[in-house]
C-alpha cells in the first residue's frame, strides 16, 4: 500500500514536470498563432500587439505558466486560439475517441496474442509454431506507416470498410443499437490495424515468458504428479508467467498511444493525433501542450496500472 | 538460420542499398526536381523485349509515349523503338555531393522517357525521387541515431560512473523523456521549431530533433552497464593502482558499453529512418522540391491517388527490403546478446 502511494505520487510529480517542460518548450518556439496575421498588410502591427496582449501572449513565462495551471483547475487547460474556445472540452472529446481506439486495440491485440503465444509455446518447434513465427517477423519488418496505408488502400479500393471518420452521415438519426453498430463498423479498421502492429511484440513476449516457465523444474514435478495438461497450463504455468506480461501490458498501452497517432491521422480517426498535427501546423500552442500532457498521462497511468497489478499478483514484490 | 548468416545477409543487403542510394545521381536517370508537365501521374514505363514483329531484343526498349502499354495505342511514332542505353550522358549531378558528373547508369534518347516507377502529379520521375529521397531519409536516420547513442553514452556513463546526486538528477530527466509516448515527443520537439526553413536547415534540425527524442533509453541501458562495469575486479584493481577517473572511464569502462551501444544503434537507425519518413509524410519534414521517402508516400493520403494510381504505392513496397535488412542485423546482434527481439 505504501509502495502504491509512492508510485502514485511519483507519477503525479512526473506529470507536473512534463507539463512544465512542454510549456517551456512551447515558449522556445519562434513565432506564434498571430504571425499569420502579420502577413496581411492590412493588419497593423498595433492590432497584432493588441491581440497578443488580449490573449496574454506577451506576459512573462512564469506568470503564464501559473495562470495556465490555474486554468487546469477550471478544466480549461488554456485557450485554443484556432478554435477560440477552452482546450479542455475540445480535447476531452478527442481523448475519448483516442481512448476508445487504443482501448479496443489493446484488448484485441491481447486477445490475439495471448492464446497464440500460449499455443505456440506449448507446440514449440511444430509447424504452427514456425508459421506463427514467420508471420510475426514479417509483420514486424513492415513499418506501421505502411500497414496503415495498406489498410487505407483496402478500405478505399474495396469499400468493405469506411475510409475514415467515426460515424456515417446521418448516424445521429439512428437508434442506439444501430448507432453502436455503426461505431463498431468505423472502429474496426483502425483498431485492427493497431492490434496488428502490436500483436507481434506481445506474442513474442508471451511465448518467451511461457516457454521459460514450461521448462522450469517445478512444472516438470507437477506434471510428474499427474496433473492434467490443461490445468497445468492454466493454473500452474500462466500465473507464474504473468509477471513480465503485466509490465508488458503497461508498455503496450504506451506504444499503442504512439502508434495510434499515425493510425488516427492516416485512417482519419478523430482522436488526439489529428488535433495535435493541426495544432502544430497552426502554432496553436496550448492545444499542443495539452495533447502531449494527455498522452503522457495515459502512458504513465498505463505503467502505474501495470505496477499495481504486479504488486497485486506477485507476493515477492509485496514483501520488498 | 544462425545469427551469423542473418547478420551477413542483412549487412550485405544494407551495403547494397546504401551504395545505390549514395550513388543516387548516377543510378537515377533524372534529377529529382525535373518536371515533365505533359506526363502527370504517368504509369511506370513498360520495358519491352519483344517488338511488334515478334522479334526478341536482348536490349530492352521503350516506346515514345510513356503511358502506352502496347505500340498500337500510340501516336505516329509509337512504333519507333527507343532502346535503353547504359552509361549515357545526362543532367549534371554530384557524386556524394562533391564530385561533379554527367554520366547516368541508364537512360533513353529523346523524345522517349523512362519512368520506372511512374511519375507524380508534376510529372517528376518517381524512381529518381525515390533514390534521392533515400539520401535524406537514410542519412537522417544514421546521423540521428549516432547523435542519440553518443549523447546516451555520455549521459549514461556520467550518471553511472559518478553516481549519487548526478545519477539521481540525470535519471529523473531520463524518466521524464521516457514518460512521453515517443511519437508525441517527436512532434512536440518539432513543434518548437520553425515550420518553414531552407531545406538544409530543416535537415539538420530533423537530425537534432531525432537525436534529442531518443537518447533516454540508450542512456539508461548504458548507465546500467557502467554501474556493473565499475565494480568489476580489474577496474577496482586499476583504481587501486591509482588510475585517474578519466583513464578508468575511457580505458576500461567505456569499452564494456560498446556492445550495448552498438545494439541500440542498430535498433535506433530503422526507427529514426521511419521517424523521418513519418515527419515528412505529415508535412513536417523537408519541403518541396527535395524528396524524402516520407514525402513520396504522402501522396497516398489522397483518396484519388489510392483509387486511380496504383504505382504510387511502389515506393512504399521498396521500403520493405530496407527495413528487412535493418531488422535482420539488429535481430542477429540481439540474438548474440541473448535477448528476446522486439
Amino acid at each position: 500500500m505504501k509502495y502504491a502511494c509512492r508510485r502514485l505520487i511519483h507519477a503525479a510529480l512526473l506529470l507536473v514536470a512534463i507539463s512544465f517542460f512542454s510549456f517551456a518548450l512551447a515558449q522556445l518556439a519562434p513565432g506564434d498563432f498571430f504571425d499569420a496575421l502579420r502577413l496581411n498588410p492590412q493588419t497593423s502591427p498595433q492590432t497584432v500587439e493588441h491581440l497578443r496582449s488580449e490573449y496574454g501572449l506577451n506576459r512573462p513565462f512564469l506568470v503564464r505558466y501559473l495562470r495556465w495551471l490555474e486554468s487546469i483547475l477550471h478544466g480549461e487547460m488554456g485557450l485554443s486560439l484556432a478554435y477560440n474556445s477552452p482546450v479542455g472540452p475540445l480535447l476531452l472529446v478527442r481523448a475519448r475517441n483516442t481512448l476508445l481506439l487504443t482501448g479496443s486495440a489493446v484488448a484485441l491485440s491481447w486477445l490475439l496474442a495471448l492464446p497464440l503465444g500460449v499455443w505456440t509455446a506449448v507446440k514449440r518447434g511444430t509447424w504452427p509454431d514456425r508459421m506463427a513465427e514467420c508471420a510475426v517477423s514479417t509483420i514486424l519488418t513492415v513499418p506501421d506507416l505502411l500497414i496503415f496505408l495498406a489498410l487505407l488502400l483496402l478500405a478505399v479500393r474495396t469499400g468493405w470498410f469506411p475510409a475514415g471518420g467515426m460515424a456515417s452521415l446521418g448516424a445521429n438519426d439512428l437508434g442506439p443499437a444501430s448507432k453502436f453498430h455503426d461505431l463498431l463498423f468505423h472502429l474496426a479498421l483502425p483498431s485492427f490495424g493497431l492490434a496488428l502492429v502490436t500483436v507481434p511484440v506481445l506474442f513474442r513476449h508471451v511465448r518467451a515468458a511461457l516457454m521459460e516457465v514450461l521448462d522450469s523444474p517445478f512444472l516438470r514435478a507437477a506434471r510428474g504428479h499427474g496433473i492434467p495438461e490443461g490445468r497445468l497450463l492454466l493454473r500452474y504455468a500462466l500465473p507464474v508467467a504473468a509477471n513480465p506480461l503485466l509490465s508488458l501490458l503497461g508498455f503496450s498501452v504506451g506504444s499503442m498511444l504512439s502508434m495510434s497517432l499515425l493510425a488516427e491521422v492516416i485512417l482519419s480517426w478523430p482522436g488526439i493525433g489529428p488535433l495535435l498535427l493541426e495544432a502544430i501546423l497552426a502554432r496553436d500552442v496550448y492545444v499542443v501542450i495539452a495533447a502531449i500532457i494527455f498522452s503522457s498521462a495515459f502512458l504513465i497511468l498505463g505503467n502505474l496500472l501495470a505496477d499495481l497489478l504486479i504488486i497485486a499478483s506477485d507476493p515477492r514484490i509485496r514483501m520488498e | 538460420m544462425t545469427y551469423r548468416h542473418k547478420l551477413w545477409t542483412g549487412l550485405i543487403l544494407l551495403g547494397g542499398i546504401h551504395t545505390v542510394i549514395l550513388l543516387a545521381g548516377f543510378v537515377a536517370p533524372y534529377h529529382f526536381a525535373t518536371q515533365y508537365r505533359e506526363f502527370p501521374f504517368a504509369p511506370p514505363t513498360r520495358l519491352h523485349f519483344v517488338d511488334d514483329q515478334g522479334r526478341f531484343h536482348w536490349r530492352p526498349f521503350v516506346y515514345a509515349s510513356p503511358d502506352s502499354g502496347s505500340p498500337d495505342e500510340t501516336q505516329a511514332d509509337g512504333k519507333h523503338r527507343y532502346p535503353v542505353n547504359f552509361l549515357v550522358q545526362g543532367c549534371a549531378y554530384k557524386i556524394g555531393g562533391i564530385f561533379p558528373a554527367h554520366r547516368h547508369l541508364f537512360g533513353v534518347a529523346e523524345p522517349a522517357e523512362i519512368f520506372l516507377l511512374g511519375t507524380d502529379e508534376y510529372g517528376r520521375d518517381q524512381f529518381s525521387r525515390f533514390l534521392y529521397g533515400g539520401q535524406i531519409s537514410l542519412l537522417s536516420g544514421l546521423l540521428g541515431a549516432s547523435f542519440s547513442v553518443l549523447f546516451g553514452l555520455a549521459i549514461g556513463s556520467i550518471a553511472g560512473f559518478y553516481g549519487r546526486w548526478i545519477d539521481d538528477v540525470l535519471m529523473r530527466v531520463v524518466e521524464l523523456f521516457l514518460a512521453c509516448p515517443w511519437l508525441y515527443l517527436l512532434f512536440a520537439v518539432r513543434a518548437a521549431l520553425p515550420l518553414h526553413l531552407p531545406e538544409w536547415q530543416v535537415f539538420t534540425l530533423l537530425i537534432a530533433v531525432l537525436g534529442l527524442v531518443g537518447w533516454a533509453r540508450p542512456a539508461r541501458l548504458i548507465r546500467g552497464v557502467v554501474l556493473s562495469a565499475k565494480e568489476r575486479n580489474f577496474v577496482l584493481a586499476c583504481r587501486g593502482f591509482g588510475a585517474s577517473n578519466s583513464y578508468l572511464l575511457f580505458r576500461h569502462i567505456l569499452p564494456q558499453t560498446y556492445g550495448v551501444a552498438l545494439t541500440q544503434m542498430t535498433l535506433l537507425i530503422p526507427q529514426y529512418v521511419l521517424a523521418e519518413v513519418t515527419l515528412s509524410f505529415l508535412g513536417l519534414g523537408v519541403g518541396e522540391p527535395m524528396p524524402s521517402w516520407g514525402s513520396l508516400l504522402s501522396y497516398l493520403q489522397q483518396y484519388y491517388v489510392l483509387e486511380s494510381y496504383w504505382w504510387m504505392f511502389l515506393p512504399a513496397l521498396l521500403l520493405v527490403p530496407t527495413f528487412l535488412a535493418y531488422k535482420a542485423v539488429s535481430d542477429a546482434l540481439l540474438e548474440r546478446v541473448g535477448a528476446v527481439s522486439l
